[in-house]
């Protein structure tokens, strides 16, 4: 039977060092069931969130061998186990325990987004009528399983911390669901351009090279998002109506 | 007591899946504050993995289907053990909750006239399975999580709950840790909804995440409650086999709605073989009316592949033990052959079936437009739970509700694929609005703050056994083998007796789990907490099974094989005795409405 050894960060608060843990390798092993047998087998308190290992909760982030990845869907076979696997947590996010890092920002932005608003039903029965082309392109962005490594990855959390001003891949494919979702009403444009700041994206893509879900987060939602910013508020020929008229773009 | 956060609402939610979040929409709306707890994040929860669809019968694809033909069949995979006003409502309020969702925010996937396309699914009559490709969970939870965020609800995530605080008879709070800092947290409600889905980790292959460890069951049963039907339990035919590290995982009905076919080594269809009598006039005897029923052809009947998941997993436990299995101890799954029928087969493969495709590719290097897969039984779910009234899904206690997988009644003796989510949403807003409607009659309760600190006393006594306790793990583990081959998908009297003396072992080493380390999320002190759970609902369904001396659904006696014509008169209930034992008991079921009973034959043939 062979062995690997897997170097985990230990520790809480963002203080802490990796420890090496060796432990048996198996067929069809993934870096999250040699997290456990090493639970299992010498550190019953090493703390890691997980749930459906299935690759469909998004829980287990963090990151190995310092690439953002899901551990339930990290197979071993594609790892060099000749060399000891880091394990770590996220690093956008504050440090709890172990593996575990604190995502409550994430769910704090949510809730600052204008929620799905839409116009009123088709049929007498309640119900509305769509295309299943038009139905498509927002299934992609709905396919989002909130793993937040698409906000683990983007320089502007993760290097520069502008949790304040940015809201993160995450919630620009939420937005761009919302926005081109065929029954929604609002327009959350100007919201984009200021208070969402979408603006600090320069579509370098690292979230769409790490979304386990295969979303083609810049090219479908981001850069669609841009344009409409840009429409709204950069056109030029707006710009002399509003000169003109000294009217404001919506929102403003 | 004094150091001990305590929140306050009227009404408490325990559980964040479908029916918790769907009970927190509805109890708010109500108007009273409403506090909901989650064992993980939110939208993390268990309905996040259910693939295959929502079943209503909205009648979009095939207009023959109505509430009626839905009722009927939910009976008929219940094997009748089902509460038939549960089965009624589940019918009738079903669409009404799907198009909810839609209006929520939801996107499922459209028929060609832009309305809710129906799939269909394994003991269904018609299409009738609302989805988003094998997504469908996620996409409901999403929803349901979306619209929550905004109704003013108090979330507390990653919070356990491990008792629950009665005054005289009523439950007037809970008790429970946040993982994060380990500290206790009291919550003091008027109600409280239990939704906190099953109880898969007391097996070794399953389909369930760790978080399913029984915890509603058990905090019910401690409190009063009466459980019922724990002998069936649903072990679906399809879960991964193969490599071992992925041994449980689910893989939907759905494969088999379109198409997909069970051969054994021989490459035989062998659900052919073994068609039950009150099936038979509805499926198909030959291959071909089999594939034009998954390609929407009115005239043909189903395939036996998509007859009910208990007797499924039981033809491929017969392959399996005739030595005409798969080489890891399964049967073949082959979606892949329909592109002898279909242009662009494996195209129309990865959109109907896309984190299938992604799975089987990902964990099993297994292209499922190529070749075929191995599956074979994974426990999934459990049919029983706490016995709750049909129409406000309260428990047998005051004050003390309960809905989705937790409580028992819809399902009979075997659930149908699809009816699980619609359960969630339409007893999810049931249980709301009665525990809304309860909380508003009451007063606050008094807490016993003795009780709270012998409570608290006990979740920390592992720490005092330290690094000389038995590590968790190693129970947890032996516990879930031993329940896999001694109350398993296969049961006799002689194991089971030896499953209770085993779980009596069990729980003397329970009680010597140690934990290391400080309280901040860890664990193997959470492991040591869930054991007694594990352990109870292991106790209850073996002595109901023992009860249960015939085969019924998903609860199949080797010793006792057929159906007993008599047993489908009575529900086994569980009672906690005083003293902490465990009283089994038979609750005869009432007798059909006419109407009802007019239905069910009308819809026999």
């Amino acid at each position: 039977m062979t062995t690997a050894t897997f170097r985990i960060f230990r520790g809480a608060g963002g203080s802490g060092a990796p420890q090496d843990y060796t432990t048996t390798v198996s067929e069809g092993m993934v870096v999250l069931d040699a997290v456990h047998q090493v639970q299992a087998e010498s550190a019953p308190d090493l703390a890691c969130r997980w749930n459906c290992k299935a690759g469909k909760c998004g829980s287990c982030s963090a990151e190995v061998n310092g690439r953002p990845r899901l551990m339930c869907m990290t197979r071993l076979n594609e790892l060099d186990l000749t060399k000891p696997v880091t394990i770590e947590p996220m690093r956008a996010f504050p440090h709890l325990r172990d593996l575990v890092t604190d995502v409550s920002w994430n769910y704090t932005v949510k809730k600052r987004i204008r929620p799905f608003t839409p116009r009123p039903p088709d049929a007498p029965d309640g119900s509305w009528r769509m295309d299943q082309y038009d139905v498509d392109r927002v299934q992609e962005f709905r396919k989002c399983i909130e793993c937040f490594l698409c906000q683990d990855v983007c320089h502007v959390l993760r290097d520069h911390q502008k949790h304040d001003e940015f809201i993160g891949p995450r919630f620009l494919v939420y937005i761009a669901a919302l926005e081109m979702h065929p029954l929604d009403t609002l327009d959350r444009t100007a919201e984009l351009r200021q208070a969402h700041g979408i603006g600090y994206c320069n579509i370098t893509k690292c979230c769409t090279t790490v979304c386990p879900e295969g979303i083609q987060i810049t090219d479908n939602a981001i850069i669609p998002l841009k344009e409409r910013v840009a429409d709204e508020f950069y056109d030029p020929l707006r710009s002399l109506v509003r000169l003109v008229t000294g009217k404001r773009p919506s929102g403003e | 007591m004094a150091d001990v956060e305590t929140v306050s609402h009227d009404v408490l939610i325990i559980g964040a899946g479908g029916a918790g979040l769907r009970a927190a929409i509805a109890a708010r709306a109500a108007g009273v504050s409403v506090g909901v707890v989650c064992k993980s994040l939110l939208g993390k929860a268990h309905t996040v993995m259910a693939e295959g669809g929502a079943a209503a019968a909205l009648g979009n694809v095939d207009d023959r289907d109505n509430w009626r033909v839905h009722f009927a069949d939910t009976m008929r995979g219940g094997q009748y053990l089902n509460n038939w006003r549960m089965a009624e409502l589940h019918a009738q309020e079903a669409p009404d909750r799907i198009r909810e969702l839609e209006a929520w925010g939801a996107v499922f996937d459209r028929t060609p006239d832009g309305r809710i396309l129906q799939r269909n699914f394994g003991g269904h009559r018609y299409p009738r399975l609302a989805h988003v490709g094998d997504r469908t969970g996620l996409e409901m939870i999403r929803t349901l999580q979306d619209h929550a965020i905004h109704a003013g609800i108090d979330v507390h995530m990653e919070v356990t709950i491990i008792a629950l605080l009665k005054e005289g008879e009523r439950v007037v709070g809970a008790f429970g840790y946040d993982r994060e800092r380990g500290r206790f947290r009291l919550f003091r409600c008027k109600a409280a909804v239990l939704a906190t889905g099953g109880v898969g980790r007391a097996y070794s292959i399953t389909s369930n995440s760790w978080e399913y460890t029984a915890d509603g069951h058990t905090l019910a049963l401690r409190a009063g409650a009466a459980l019922q039907d724990m002998e069936c339990v649903q072990f679906h035919p399809t879960g991964m086999v193969w490599p071992p590290s992925v041994r449980g995982i689910l893989v939907t009905e759905g494969v088999r709605g379109e198409g997909g076919v069970l051969r054994n080594s021989e490459g035989r269809r062998f659900m052919f073989d073994d068609i039950p009598a009150n099936y038979r006039t509805q499926t198909a005897d030959n291959e071909e009316e089999g594939w034009r029923y998954t390609q929407g052809d009115k005239e043909a009947r189903r395939p036996p592949e998509l007859l009910t998941r208990d007797h499924v997993a039981r033809c491929i436990m017969r392959e399996v033990r005739a030595g005409r299995g798969s080489p890891h101890g399964g049967v073949f799954l082959d979606i892949a052959w329909i592109k002898e029928r279909l242009p662009k087969a494996a195209e129309h493969i990865k959109r109907k079936l896309p984190s299938m495709y992604h799975q089987f590719k990902q964990l099993a290097d297994i292209d499922i437009t190529q070749e075929p897969m191995e599956v074979g039984p994974t426990t999934h779910y459990i049919m029983g739970g706490i016995r709750v009234d049909g129409d406000t899904q309260m428990s047998t206690v005051p004050g003390l509700f309960a809905a989705g997988e937790c409580a028992a009644g819809l399902h009979g003796a075997n659930r149908l694929g699809g009816n699980s989510l619609s359960d969630l949403l339409v007893f999810g807003k049931r249980a709301g609005d009665h525990a809304a409607a309860f909380a508003a009659r009451q007063g606050e309760g008094a807490i016993d703050a003795a009780e709270v600190d012998a409570i608290a006393a006990a979740a920390l006594a592992p720490f005092e056994r330290g690094a000389g306790g038995e590590s968790p793990y190693g129970i947890q583990h032996d516990l879930q083998i031993m329940m896999q081959d001694l109350v398993g998908i296969v049961r006799q009297e002689d194991e089971m007796q030896r499953a209770l003396e085993a779980i009596t072992a069990l729980r003397q080493r329970a009680a010597t789990a140690g934990a290391i380390g400080n309280r901040e999320y860890n664990p193997g002190w959470h492991t040591a907490l869930d054991l007694p759970n594990l352990l109870d609902i292991s106790e209850a369904i073996t002595r109901a099974a023992i009860e249960r001396r015939e085969s019924r659904g998903g609860h199949f006696r080797e010793d006792y094989p057929e159906k007993d014509p008599a047993a489908s008169g009575y529900n086994i209930l569980i009672h906690q005795a005083p003293g902490g034992t465990m009283q089994v008991s038979r609750a005869p079921i009432p007798p059909l409405p006419d109407e009802l009973a007019r239905i069910i034959q009308e819809q026999s043939t």
